[in-house]
């Protein structure tokens, strides 16, 4: 039995077998669970993978569209705009929040931007930047630009999601398969071992009663026998009482001559 | 047309004249340019040029080659060849070409002013100010804690110090936007040289108060279409435009209150010259209106060169080199950013 597969070192009571069989439905019923919940966790990641193909596909046809349009302010105003540009900012106005979302018990990071409207006020001097020449360009190339990093903020929210997730599945996927394949062979294991201990404990049981029965059957045999035997002597007395000869006498007689003559069985 | 100077012209500016007109034939050709679009990679382009006179700037760069080191050394070769006709020079020559560069100076002074007041480091500042622009006390600019106490320290000594008193008050320099200021004071640059002009005489003032007053004129247009959509107000927009040129004074009050970009073309449609420059736009397109004026320029730069005895040659050589640079900048990203498509739309062949 213990040859089969690891088994916990219980002693094999029914009470114990009782507390298995519990632990085996736990684990039956976790089990289920779990694997609806990997299920779920597959399907979203799924989703992700997809969208962060489409993203990254996007990606890169906006990039190249953003790096053009600063090379074409650069046209329009000159080499300098960047330095420009960059003096003139004070603080971001295009900003991230992160919130969690939860897929399945799974806490997911999400990243969002948002418009700091503070920022963006304090920002609209800027929009006067290339007066002279090259403004509409660098304003183009702002957009272009806003574009990009919104398109960078779904991506890295995209990557991030997907790294956690990818955590989370093989976690529970870890799970799954320990309850499938360790704890509830050997909850089985144990459940069958108790049972087959219990069962030897009922033959053993049974044996001695057998050999009990047989053993009573032997002793009421006899007696049997000896109240037959009885019966008999009795039935032999009254007839010979009957007769005039009381038992003892002729017993006596018997053993008299029982004593007296070898040859006399009887 | 040829006043007296052309007599006397060459005991002083004859062999200046004859350096610039070298360096001009050192211009890029169409032929360099269909060459240069041709290419394939960065590396390509360093080839191509080599053969041309950026060859030297450029042999012992490193080799992965970046846009922004092409253009770097390609300016640094118009420096240099700035520095040795500036060290060549008599009056009043000299000064005339120091003119040139004012502009890039307020540029400089502007982003250094900027940034200070952002809190930046100097000398990551001076490291991104234009190389023509520079300027002795250009580092003590930073100094300055307020508006005030910069023009009185540093900007008195430099240049620029007439085009800030006369245009800017120190209560203005102290809540005035940085553009607005950037542009009041190129209009003063503006006005200045070409009084400056004027006082030369002879083919100089001819033909630089002619390029002057196209450069006023796109000024102009390009603050009008820049500003469409922002919170300048039609007065403050006017009092940006120079006040010389085709346009002024009748176009620039036409000007001041136009909304869109059409209203604007039809202002400019008035004036043949620039006619020819709206009527290969078709309706509503105002992206390539700065190549069409970029073509103008070349093309006005290039006459410049067909007179002789005059000082409009450095000017229009200077500005050709701009934008040869421009081009150039255009063509190896374009190449880096692998849209080559896109290559032939903004370069401007000069010859």
């Amino acid at each position: 039995m213990s040859g089969q597969g690891q088994r916990l070192t219980v002693v094999p009571t029914v009470t114990m077998l009782g507390v298995m069989k519990a632990r085996l439905v736990g684990a039956t019923r976790g089990h289920a669970l779990l694997k609806k919940k990997s299920d779920a966790l597959t399907v979203q990641f799924r989703q992700i993978l997809k969208k962060i193909v489409s993203t990254k596909e996007s990606m890169g046809e906006i990039m190249r569209a953003s790096s053009f349009a600063l090379t074409e302010a650069k046209y329009a105003a000159g080499d300098n705009i960047k330095h420009i540009v960059l003096e003139s900012v004070r603080s971001a106005s295009l900003r991230v929040r992160s919130r969690q979302e939860n897929v399945a018990g799974v806490k997911l990071p999400k990243f969002e931007h948002f418009t700091d409207s503070a920022a963006a006020d304090s920002k609209s001097p800027s929009d006067l930047t290339g007066l002279a020449r090259g403004g509409q360009q660098v304003q183009a190339c702002r957009i272009a630009h806003i574009k990009a990093i919104e398109v960078l903020v779904e991506l890295a929210s995209l990557q991030t999601s997907f790294l956690t997730l990818d955590e989370a599945i093989k976690t529970t996927n870890r799970r799954v398969n320990a309850l499938e394949n360790v704890i509830k062979p050997r909850l089985e294991n144990t459940i069958n071992y108790i049972k087959g201990e219990l069962d030897e404990l009922e033959r053993e049981d049974f044996f001695r009663l057998k050999k009990i029965q047989g053993y009573k059957k032997r002793e009421i045999e006899r007696q049997m026998v000896a109240a037959k035997q009885y019966a008999e002597e009795k039935l032999a007395g009254e007839v010979s009482l009957q007769k005039g000869i009381s038992m003892n006498a002729a017993h006596n007689l018997l053993v008299a001559g029982a004593e007296k003559d070898e040859d006399i069985i009887f | 047309m040829y006043g007296l100077e052309a007599l006397t012209f060459n005991i002083h500016g004859g062999y200046l004249e004859a350096i610039v007109r070298g360096y001009r034939s050192g211009l890029l050709t169409a032929a360099d340019y269909n060459n240069l679009c041709q290419c394939e990679t960065l590396e390509d382009i360093k080839m191509h040029l080599s053969a041309t006179e950026y060859g030297p700037y450029l042999q012992n760069e490193p080799s992965p080659l970046h846009t922004t080191t092409i253009v770097e050394k390609c300016t640094l070769k118009l420096v240099d060849e700035y520095k040795h006709m500036l060290c060549q020079a008599t009056e009043p020559l000299s000064t005339f070409l120091e003119y040139i560069t004012y502009g890039h100076m307020i540029d400089n002074v502007v982003l250094i002013v900027t940034g200070t007041l952002h809190e930046r480091d100097v000398q990551e500042l001076l490291e991104k100010c234009h190389p023509l622009g520079m300027f002795d006390s250009i580092a003590t600019l930073a100094v300055a804690q307020n508006m005030r106490e910069l023009y009185r320290l540093v900007l008195v000594d430099t240049p620029l110090a007439p085009y800030f008193s006369e245009c800017i008050t120190s209560e203005d320099l102290d809540d005035m936007n940085i553009e607005i200021m950037r542009n009041t004071l190129y209009k003063a640059y503006l006005e200045d040289f070409y009084r400056f002009c004027k006082k030369l005489g002879g083919a100089t003032a001819e033909i630089m108060c002619d390029l002057l007053a196209f450069e006023a004129d796109r000024r102009a247009v390009n603050i009008t279409i820049n500003s469409i959509g922002t919170e300048l107000t039609r007065d403050d927009r006017r009092k940006l435009y120079s006040s010389f040129g085709l346009l002024y004074p009748y176009g620039h009050e036409e000007i001041a209150v136009c909304e869109d970009f059409d209203q604007v073309r039809g202002v400019l449609e008035k004036y043949p010259p620039y006619q020819s420059i709206f009527s290969k736009l078709s309706y509503g397109e105002s992206q390539i209106l700065d190549k069409a004026f970029y073509e103008e320029e070349v093309k006005r730069l290039c006459l410049a060169f067909e007179q002789q005895f005059h000082y409009g040659v450095f000017f229009a050589y200077m500005r050709l080199r701009e934008q040869e640079i421009r081009n150039l900048m255009w063509i190896s990203e374009c190449v880096a950013q692998n849209q080559k498509s896109r290559v032939h739309d903004s370069v401007v062949f000069i010859f």
